[in-house]
């Protein structure tokens, strides 16, 4: 065992790079929880995100053309939800978890001709003499475009829901749909666009994954990071900065097994794999004293007429 | 509504199945043989040379045979399935390409005994219409230890490990030994990802390696993901794994280990035919041709490269043996004395590391 090789400035600069997907995923749904729709097609979305992203910057050259592509393709499922579920008034869960399905094999589908293909690379931003600084400069100035955007997201989210108007109605309208509904606020308008943000960022968050961090496209690739988020949403208790605390935590474990691993700790993998579980379930029994924490119409059906 | 894009999601899911299998109702007296990968067609590594196993079978026989395969199949009690149905489809010989394939492979060969079966990596040939085959890749890992010892700087070798079963375990100490021949302060860092094929997991080991000091990484998975990481970082050496992944060469993937099913493939399939075919183990080298090694590129400095050649030719003709005395375990134990070399009953068993690995291997 020799821990001294884990170099702790790479070993904290590696956190960034595994929460990134993360970020963008839970703070998509963050925002779609918070005006009341549960919406588990995360995964679906991210995976369809990594494949629209990865196809589209292979055939342009453009990685931020790619992203542009994942954000399209994620939403673009996402409509599909919310067509099943504020139009049809079908069950949140269900139309859920069929999203993840299909995405899954959706993405399969279209992706079969870019197995093995190697994607345009996206390259780190420049800081110049910043980035020379002592343990900050390595730490934070070494990543890419996508990397200070979600920070930058999750600032601007956080920023939105507190301060301005539009994240009071947001919020009325998840805490209560039918108040909200007679102060005349367009309920199932406001939860469409919602849904729309969030499929957008989780698309990101696959394109992340396909286009930056493995970069490569294979079938599942994003081997359950879409659920790891929505645990994340329920760990932060639906507050954005904590979605940034846990990301990091969340991503950190990933890497830290990897590490004591090279270092030579023999530690049995399959607990830190569970982990991020294990933690949102007790976080789970202690937000339960206090029933504030989750917005009053989660996954309840809105209809005008009740 | 949710009732039918669920349906939609399976009838998806189905079709794609159906697609792997749809050569299926085919003619009946064609002979007929059946691929199970573990991975996609498409991973560029183990599945890939398997697939091109296969197409080198429809090339030979042309319309006397019929090939079907369903790529990604788990490990486990669904690949059962998978095999069961390709039998009952009416294969007469089965190519189950995975090490975790194994007790599938005997349970269905035990209810289909028309059917033949052949099962990459294993040992349990339970029935006598089970075969089992393998090739020596720690031959190949020899040459690549070699290598890596001689072109480290900073003396540290990260290997991404699949499961800790003998073959992996062979190739690291394989690697290992012929590493610290060349360069005795030569270190192995060592991740396991439990997985065969997971770029993502794979390419996040190979981060971790390259941050922890390793300027080469071998690999033991599939995927070419640690060859991207590497050619990110810019100088660390890697080697192309099953397949030559010669999309990376000359730098980072300066040599690489080939996997070459077809002669055995068309071999087993043309001994079918003839009504020949029996119950076996094949463990073939770089002799036989089954492991190959892929052009040493121009990264590697000239001596070096002789040295490697060299050492694949008497390791060819036999005169070389890559476990040759004296090695011991890790605990100091000699297991081969002085010029003894290893057999193949230790060989195919071998659960330990050599001297000189600082590691565990996970229970």
């Amino acid at each position: 065992m020799d821990l001294s090789a884990i170099n702790p400035i790479l070993f904290i600069a590696g956190f960034f790079v595994a929460a990134t997907p993360l970020i963008f995923a839970a703070i998509g749904e963050l925002v779609v929880e918070k005006t009341g729709v549960l919406n588990l097609g995360v995964e679906g979305m991210m995976i369809l995100g990594a494949i629209c992203g990865f196809a589209t910057a292979v055939e342009t050259g453009s990685p931020a053309l790619g992203f542009v592509a994942a954000a399209v393709g994620g939403a673009g499922l996402s409509l599909l939800f919310a067509f099943l579920t504020q139009v049809m008034l079908a069950n949140q869960v269900a139309s859920g978890l069929a999203l993840t399905l299909f995405g899954l094999g959706f993405s399969a589908l279209i992706g079969q001709s870019y197995v093995g293909v190697k994607p345009p690379r996206m390259g780190d931003i420049d800081f110049g003499p910043l980035a020379e600084i002592p343990v900050f400069g390595p730490i934070l100035l070494t990543h890419d475009f996508m990397v200070y955007f979600g920070l930058a997201l999750v600032i601007a989210v956080w920023a939105t829901l507190k301060f301005t108007r539009l994240g009071l109605v947001l919020r009325a309208v998840g805490e209560n749909h039918d108040a909200a509904h007679a102060l005349g606020y367009k309920v199932i308008r406001i939860r469409i666009a919602a849904i729309l943000f969030g499929g957008a960022c989780a698309g990101l968050g696959g394109a992340y994954i396909s286009l930056i961090r493995v970069p490569q496209w294979t079938e599942g690739m994003t081997a359950g990071i879409g659920w790891i988020a929505l645990a994340l949403v329920v760990f932060a208790s639906w507050k954005p900065l904590r979605v940034l605390l846990g990301a990091y935590l969340f991503g950190g474990l990933v890497q830290l097994q990897l590490n004591l691993q090279g270092a030579g700790v023999a530690i049995p993998v399959e607990y830190l794999a569970m982990s991020p579980y294990v933690i949102t379930i007790v976080v789970l029994v202690f937000l339960s004293r206090s029933k504030s924490a989750a917005p009053g119409s989660l996954s309840r059906i809105f209809h005008a007429s009740s | 509504m949710t009732f039918t894009k669920r349906a939609v999601a399976k009838m998806l899911g189905g079709a794609m199945l159906a697609a792997g299998l749809a050569t299926a109702a085919a003619a009946q007296d064609k002979t007929k043989v059946g691929f199970v990968y573990v991975g996609p067609v498409g991973d560029g590594g183990w599945t890939y040379e398997h697939n091109k196993g296969r197409l080198a079978v429809e090339e030979h026989f042309g319309d006397a045979v019929e090939t079907v395969f369903v790529e990604s199949v788990a490990e486990g009690p669904d690949s059962e399935r998978v095999m069961t149905q390709m039998a009952l489809d009416g294969a007469d010989l089965i190519f189950t390409t995975s090490f975790g394939y194994m007790d599938a492979t005997n349970n269905v060969a035990a209810k289909f005994p028309d059917v033949k079966f052949e099962h990459a990596t294993g040992y349990k040939r339970l029935h006598p219409n089970v075969s089992t085959y393998s090739a020596r890749f720690y031959e190949g890992r020899a040459i690549q230890g070699h290598i890596a010892g001689k072109m480290t700087e900073s003396n540290i070798i990260g290997y991404i490990a699949s499961y800790p079963i003998p073959e992996v375990i062979r190739g690291i100490n394989s690697a290992f030994i012929h590493a610290q021949k060349v360069n005795p302060d030569v270190e192995f860092k060592i991740v396991w990802a439990y997985t065969w094929f997971d770029p993502a997991k794979e390419a996040d080991a190979a981060k971790v390696l390259i941050d922890q000091g390793a300027d080469v990484i071998l690999q033991h998975t599939d995927s070419t993901a640690p060859q991207a990481a590497a050619q990110e970082a810019g100088n660390v050496v890697t080697f192309g794994q099953a397949s030559d992944m010669a999309q990376y060469a000359p730098f980072p993937r300066v040599s690489s280990i080939i996997d070459d099913w077809a002669p055995y493939y068309i071999d087993r399939v043309q001994a079918v035919m003839d009504g020949t075919w029996e119950s076996m183990d094949t463990w073939d080298g770089i002799g036989p041709g089954m492991v190959g090694i892929g052009e040493i590129s121009d990264a590697v400095p000239a001596d070096v490269k002789a040295e490697a050649l060299a050492m694949k030719a008497s390791l060819a003709d036999g005169s070389y043996h890559a476990f040759t005395g004296p090695l011991s375990k890790q605990d100091g134990a000699q297991f081969l004395a002085e010029g003894e070399t290893a057999d193949d009953g230790m060989l195919a068993g071998m659960n330990f590391y050599v001297e000189g690995i600082d590691a565990e291997i996970p229970q």
